[in-house]
């Protein structure tokens, strides 16, 4: 038995070696944003590969969101795998409409014919004190545009395994990186990724028995975080990492769910018609007879993202999840 | 960081590459057309004020190649008998809508004629006769309008996109797969088509953008046909003309009589043959006007003077054409008649293929929106067609 180097990674890194890896293997993978090239993206998250590539393989594109979503378009109806990097959440809406009128029906319109191998990276949410229009959570206006996939990673290995396979999709998906998590770092060696589960499919991060707490993304280490400060309460809180929002992994959650009757979803994008109205309504559906309590939501407030010196009362934090899972009122 | 730039002369249908390549390449060597600096070639870019005319003028020529004239003139035959059809074909209530190309014949058919079999068309809603002109059967190029389904024919069989219908969005598209043959390697033209009304959007500016700085082979056709909806040009652009817009992207416009086919067509192949030279995209505009009404829900004597119609009427690209071809001597009789039988022939077939009731399943609506339907699809597909069973 061989002792390997323990080494870690951020996520960051871990994106960037998947793109860096999707290049290298399939020739018709081709990056398309804002200041990807030379500077190597905002986040640095491009660094070093148009060096390698070349320019027309990271290209640095005018400033112009529907104008890169729009090219990358024609690019992918031509059979090239276009990845597009919008460079803060709130900067991606001008695209949008290329998003939803064309890129996410695209193969509906064609009866198949032509369909869209294309992944739109958006770094998004907030915590990270940025001013306004840098923090945006706009998963649900994705989520509800059918045709699309909508991942977000809250992993190290998640960000490689996911990135790669949103990369060889052959549908549309818009990659959502938790934009605080860059720096975060897992023991994950980049020269051997772990293989991690297919797009669509739910982790269950932390096993529990008193209740199930359900989240994705950045809210996932405060989900595990308020698990951990549950046990001096007696509770024993299980927490599902949904991975990817669209397909929705119903069968995981119910599983979860429906062995300790209580949910509660947690996310920071605002509550109201937002993800986690869907998921209590798929929960309430399929678990009814075997929920002790209402499925609560701990989300974000329904006000646009506030400046950065406000956004701690915003953010959902531990307290706020423990408050929920105490008004699930367990006394049996 | 500075751009390195020297000016150079150059021909207009082709820069040559020896420029210096930009600070920051990672690669030696000339750089790619779409990695040059501003251009500094001697092509025109202001479009003449007056349009330019071929029909009536010395340069009226169809002797040069009679073939392509009388291609053009059986092409307007047809087109002019496809507007009929589709718009009567749409009182009759099969077609859900038809927004007429009437009038603007010369422009669709032009942009389908000038295109090599490799290259790819870009259309907007109203121009199905484009599509038929480069070969797509007719009912297929109703699919949209009908109703039957988004897209009536496989776009990559044809080299034409779908028709699109939200205004300007497919002109970045054009550009993108126009740039991405180049990349691969490929000699590969794409045309857009887009109304006035059109280039008032967003999408309209950001592809000419693109193009323009990646000098990707896109040629761009606004036809101008006066009116988006109801609403006329000066309301649109404050701009001279259309193809003074070109200006501001670095690109040439060329303004051009819209209703003189072999004027269109010479402006078109100059425009695709400059993209194909590697010299960058043209904007092209097409002064026409679409002699009925936006489409079947339009009332269009609510903006428009009948007189102003009248005099479109004697500007009709049909009987301009038909008048040179006699005039010189190129149009036979058995000509003309062959391109009317054609016409009634495909008339015939518009209408009987269009009369029968299209045969639809349901299952089809699950079936395409991902390459594997969500489990969530696929229950909602058992519930449909469970639905469909028992009413």
């Amino acid at each position: 038995m061989t002792i390997t180097e323990a080494r870690s990674a951020t996520l960051a890194e871990a994106l960037r070696r998947a793109l860096r890896d999707a290049l290298a293997e399939d020739p018709s993978v081709h990056l398309l944003g804002e200041d990807i090239g030379t500077l190597g993206g905002v986040f640095r998250v491009t660094d070093g590969l148009a060096a390698e590539f070349g320019a027309d393989r990271c290209a640095d594109t005018p400033l112009a969101e529907a104008g890169i979503l729009g090219t990358a378009t024609g690019m992918a109806m031509y059979g090239l795998r276009p990845v597009v990097e919008m460079q803060f959440d709130a900067f991606a809406y001008p695209a949008f409409e290329q998003l939803v009128s064309h890129v996410a029906r695209m193969r509906n319109r064609t009866r198949g014919a032509m369909p869209m191998p294309l992944t739109i990276r958006i770094p998004y949410g907030g915590g990270i004190g940025g001013v306004e229009h840098h923090s945006d959570s706009s998963e649900a206006y994705y989520m509800a545009t059918p045709g699309l996939h909508v991942v977000t990673p809250a992993t190290v290995a998640d960000a490689y395994g996911l990135l790669r396979q949103a990369i060889a999709s052959d549908d549309p998906v818009v990659f959502l990186e938790p934009k605080r998590m860059y720096w975060s770092k897992d023991a994950v060696d980049l020269d051997a990724p772990p293989q991690v589960p297919p797009l669509g499919r739910a982790v269950v991060r932390r096993p529990g028995t008193s209740a199930t707490l359900i989240t994705y993304g950045p809210s996932l280490p405060l989900c595990l975080a308020a698990a951990e400060e549950a046990r001096a309460r007696g509770w024993d809180l299980g927490v599902v990492d949904l991975r990817t929002l669209v397909p929705f992994d119903d069968a995981t959650v119910c599983a979860e769910v429906r062995r300790t009757g209580r949910a509660v979803v947690v996310h920071e994008a605002t509550g109201f018609a937002g993800p986690g109205a869907e998921i209590a309504a798929r929960i309430t559906e399929r678990c009814f007879h075997h929920l002790a309590a209402p499925v609560l939501r701990v989300t974000g407030h329904d006000i646009p993202y506030p400046p950065p010196l406000l956004e701690r009362h915003h953010l959902p934090d531990t307290a706020r999840i423990l408050d929920a899972v105490a008004r699930l009122q367990w006394e049996e | 960081m500075t751009v390195l730039h020297e000016p150079q002369t150059s021909s207009p249908t082709g820069p040559t590459a020896t420029e210096p390549a930009t600070t920051g390449d990672a690669a030696a060597g000339p750089p790619p057309p779409w990695r040059r600096g501003p251009r500094t070639d001697p092509a025109p870019l202001l479009p003449e004020t007056e349009p330019y005319h071929v029909l009536g003028t010395p340069r009226e020529r169809p002797d040069a190649d009679p073939g392509l004239w009388r291609a053009l003139h059986r092409q307007l035959v047809l087109g002019r008998r496809y507007n009929q059809q589709a718009t009567a074909l749409t009182r009759q209530g099969r077609l859900a809508v038809y927004p007429s190309s009437t009038g603007q014949e010369a422009c669709q058919i032009a942009a389908a004629l000038v295109l090599a079999e490799q290259d790819w068309l870009f259309p907007s809603y109203r121009d199905t006769l484009a599509t038929v002109a480069r070969g797509l059967d007719p009912v297929a190029a109703l699919g949209l309008l009908r109703g039957d389904w988004h897209t009536g024919y496989r776009p990559h069989a044809h080299r034409i996109a779908p028709l699109a219908t939200p205004l300007a969005t497919q002109l970045p598209h054009a550009v993108g797969l126009a740039h991405a043959a180049r990349l691969k390697g490929d000699d590969v033209v794409a045309l857009a088509l887009v109304g006035d009304g059109g280039t008032s959007e967003g999408d309209f500016h950001e592809a000419l953008n693109f193009a323009a700085v990646w000098q990707a082979p896109v040629v761009f056709l606004v036809q101008n046909n006066g009116f988006a909806i109801s609403v006329p040009l000066a309301r649109q652009t404050a701009a001279p003309t259309i193809a003074h817009k070109a200006v501001g992207y670095g690109m040439p416009g060329r303004l051009v009589d819209g209703n003189d086919a072999p004027a269109v067509y010479e402006v078109l192949a100059e425009a695709v043959g400059r993209a194909r030279a590697g010299g960058g995209p043209t904007l092209v505009e097409a002064l026409t006007y679409r002699l009925e009404a936006h489409t079947n829900a339009d009332d269009a004597t609510r903006y428009r003077e009948d007189a102003e119609v009248a005099a479109w009427r004697e500007h009709d690209p049909l009987p301009l054409l038909t008048d040179a071809l006699r005039r010189h001597g190129l149009l036979s009789e058995e000509h003309e008649q062959a391109a009317r039988d054609a016409a009634e022939e495909m008339a015939a077939g518009m209408r009987e293929r269009l009369n029968a009731e299209p045969v639809l399943n349901p299952d089809e609506l699950f079936a395409h929106v991902y390459a594997r339907p969500t489990t969530q699809l696929t229950e909602q597909a058992a519930r449909l067609r469970q639905e469909t069973r028992t009413r």
